[in-house]
């Protein structure tokens, strides 16, 4: 077994409580694990990005081949495409639709969206107005990792063990809405995979 | 098996449970964290360090570190990287373990003390860590600290993988106490930041107080030093024998030998990330410490017709094998385009060294903008910048000197307002020197944490010959581009510039907040027509760690905080 994902946002949008979540379920499982963070002055509002690579076999880079990501999770649009050289042929890139406008020559959002269309094996959810529905909106990174769970190759019961470790120091509530926005998102995965 | 721990887990509990006697057990942990848990492990009684990317990680580990704390490791943030290096050497002076770690550009402030702790030599054992940053992620240059082990006669660990890091750090300090030499660990951003599990060995006692028994050699007269040298290049003769580094290197041969490959640290595993599950068709050299033995050269260069080099930063072994002239045997590397002259490897960029095709993959579309890091949303620097502006305006002055931090995004727009950035504490000591050729007003921006890094000598300059330059501290109270560490200025930047030297009334505090807007730009063009030093102090907390404060739900910093925009 080997997965490998790219995390994919923007400085302070929190890519790593994904990658915290997924290597929590890595280890239950005893799979190797490599995962290269980005910290310093790209943290400031710049693009950031982690390599996670799960394998059952030890696992040598620490950085992903091009072509070779089995899953692109991007919690904003264009963040999405700009690593897209990772995706695997078969890969999956999964994306929350809200932007995060924080330069001015941003491109209008319904490109973004066309050309995420276009990848034969993509999701894009609205994770903000899911999580919303959830009871918070800063639950988004939760349904966006539950929109990716299908394509990742760990018991779904791993990574709800996962969120309840990363969470349990804030409190049996803020568990369970984080679990709910978990569960909001695979099952919109299992329902349908384009959003309208 | 042993259970993996994840590195949530509070493992200095554990710790104390099993009596001083942890099981071997696997933790989750970055490159930086892994050396952290090791030096523990080794029994260091200290560490000292200047927050740095990608250093930082491991002094934060350690502060965060039950064990240590309960332990009593020293682990307090420096001033800069060079007081960081001296404090280690006067604890190792004193019997005890150090460890000192800071970025690349930080052993050069660090130099001074290091080479010359390399001809003291060392009583406790001193290990030196230097966190290199091919590709400039967020560093001014991709100097390769490799070169300063060799400048300096002192052994050089470089680990491949996290778990080579955590134990190399013993051997590192035995080997420090054996030769009575610092010891240098080379590592690079991608290992420093990439998590893997690693096994931990069984915790060193720390060591005993006792001073060293021929402390001469701590004086370097003339006469001593001379004395001290000779030793010093006699056991850099001996290193490459030395078990503890050699039995890190490593030849694996091959029937097939036209191509023999030489993989230095990381590089190593970008290599094997090209076979991956497939049998290895080349003789490969592992290098991992310096200096090496000639020896281990030899045979991959008798075998192979041809030789690939790959190492990330410099062509630090390339150099040494093309040699001057270059001998007939064909080497590949960075010198000749087999590899790109700069950045880091990648397995993609070794795949093609080696020939391999790589696959078609897709392009990012073109309406995928740049997306550069900025000020955080209701940051003081960037009210300060918009007064700064404005106040040099009149003098049709494009920008400030500048220095190392977050207010270098100045830089970028909309601001647009910094003329340089090169070292710590440069913006105050170029202000200087270019009002000495006649710049007017000369203006420097420089952060509170760099001010008290290598600022406050500069302003004494400019206090001595009483020159007309204005240095504006950027105040955050923190250190904030390495993510907020306690910064030694806090609370004294005032009684620092008058103790220096700067008139009272010229040392001005403001409140960088959008309110206070045309103030703050009438005091600044009040201290620029000011033909003496002047100081503004720019005090605002950081964004970030008001917001980490306030959750954590700590008292009020001094000054109120605007969050809007």
């Amino acid at each position: 077994m080997k997965t490998d994902i790219i995390l994919a946002g923007v400085g302070g949008q929190g890519i790593l409580s994904i990658a915290a979540v997924i290597g929590f379920a890595a280890v239950e499982n005893n799979l190797y694990l490599k995962q290269s963070e980005v910290h310093g002055m790209s943290q400031r509002g710049g693009d950031v990005q982690s390599h996670m690579r799960l394998s059952g076999e030890p696992v040598f880079s620490d950085l992903i081949p091009y072509g070779n990501a089995d899953l692109i999770i991007a919690v904003e649009p264009m963040e999405a495409l700009r690593h897209l050289p990772w995706l695997s042929d078969n890969g999956w890139l999964v994306v929350n639709s809200n932007p995060y406008i924080n330069i001015p020559d941003y491109p209008p959002v319904e490109d973004l969206i066309k050309e995420i269309m276009k990848i034969k094996n993509s999701i894009l959810i609205d994770a903000d107005t899911v999580a919303k529905d959830c009871g918070s909106v800063k639950s988004a990174n939760m349904v966006i990792l539950g929109a990716s769970s299908p394509h990742l190759d760990l018991p779904c019961e791993s990574l709800e063990n996962g969120i309840r470790r990363l969470f349990a120091s804030k409190g049996e509530k803020i568990v369970e809405l984080n679990l709910k926005a978990f569960r909001a998102g695979r099952s919109f995965s299992g329902s349908s995979n384009k959003l309208a | 098996m042993t259970k993996i721990v994840p590195w949530s887990v509070k493992i200095g509990y554990y710790y104390v449970f099993v009596k001083k006697r942890y099981f071997m057990q696997k933790l989750l942990l970055l490159g930086d964290e892994a050396i952290a848990q090791a030096a523990i492990d080794a029994g260091i009684s200290g560490m000292y360090a200047y927050p740095g990317t990608p250093s930082t990680e491991i002094m934060e580990y350690i502060q965060r570190s039950h064990t240590a704390a309960m332990e009593g490791i020293v682990c307090k943030w420096s001033s800069n990287e060079k007081t960081a290096m001296e404090s280690a050497l006067g604890m190792s002076y004193a019997g005890k373990r150090a460890l000192a770690a800071m970025k690349h550009v930080g052993l050069n402030v660090a130099a001074d003390a290091f080479i010359n702790s390399a001809i003291t030599g060392v009583n406790g054992g001193l290990v030196i860590v230097a966190a290199d940053d091919p590709s400039m992620h967020s560093s001014q240059n991709e100097q390769d600290s490799r070169f300063y082990g060799k400048f300096a006669f002192v052994p050089v660990f470089e680990p491949s993988n996290q778990q080579e890091a955590y134990d190399m750090v013993f051997d590192a300090f035995e080997m420090s106490e054996k030769y009575s030499v610092p010891v240098l660990m080379r590592i690079t951003t991608r290992l420093a930041h990439s998590r893997a599990s690693i096994t931990t060995i069984n915790p060193l006692p720390q060591k005993n107080f006792s001073l060293p028994s021929d402390s001469k050699r701590f004086i370097l007269m003339p006469a001593i030093a001379r004395e001290r040298f000779k030793t010093v290049l006699d056991n850099y003769e001996k290193f490459p024998l030395e078990n503890r580094l050699e039995k890190y290197n490593s030849f694996r041969d091959s029937t097939y030998r036209r191509l023999g490959i030489i993989a230095c640290g990381i590089a190593y595993n970008y290599l094997m990330e090209n076979f991956f599950a497939k049998e290895l068709s080349f003789p490969v050299l592992k290098i991992t410490t310096y200096p090496f033995s000639r020896d281990i050269i030899n045979d991959i260069k008798y075998r192979c017709k041809e030789i690939l080099v790959l190492e990330e930063g410099y062509p630090f072994v390339e150099e040494l094998l093309r040699g001057l002239p270059d001998e007939d045997k064909k080497i590949y590397g960075r010198m000749d385009g087999a590899l790109p002259r700069t950045g880091e490897l990648n397995p993609d960029i070794v795949a093609s060294a080696l020939g391999i095709k790589v696959k078609k993959v897709l392009s990012p579309p073109a309406i995928v903008k740049n997306r550069p890091p900025s000020f955080c949303k209701g940051c003081g620097h960037a009210d300060m910048f918009n007064a700064v502006k404005e106040a040099i305006e009149p003098y049709h002055l494009k920008g400030v000197f500048s220095d190392i931090g977050c207010y270098t995004l100045a830089a970028l727009p909309p601001y647009n307002c910094i003329n340089s950035c090169v070292e710590m504490g440069a913006s105050v000591t170029m202000a200087v020197g270019a009002a000495d050729a006649g710049l007017f007003p000369s203006v420097a921006v420089i952060g509170d944490s760099t001010f008290t890094h290598s600022g406050m000598p500069g302003l004494l300059d400019a206090v001595a010959k009483k020159s007309p330059v204005t240095i504006i501290i950027a105040d955050n109270m923190t250190t904030g581009m390495t993510g907020g560490q306690e910064s030694n200025a806090t609370g004294r930047l005032e009684n620092i510039c008058t103790g220096i030297g700067v008139a009272p009334e010229h040392v001005r505090t403001i409140v960088p907040l959008r309110k206070n807007h045309e103030e703050n730009v009438r005091i600044m063009r009040e201290e620029f027509e000011f033909r003496g030093p002047s100081v503004i102090i720019a005090s605002r907390e950081c964004i970030q760690t008001a917001s980490r404060r306030k959750k954590d739900g700590k008292t009020e910093h001094q000054n109120e905080s605007e969050n809007e925009n």
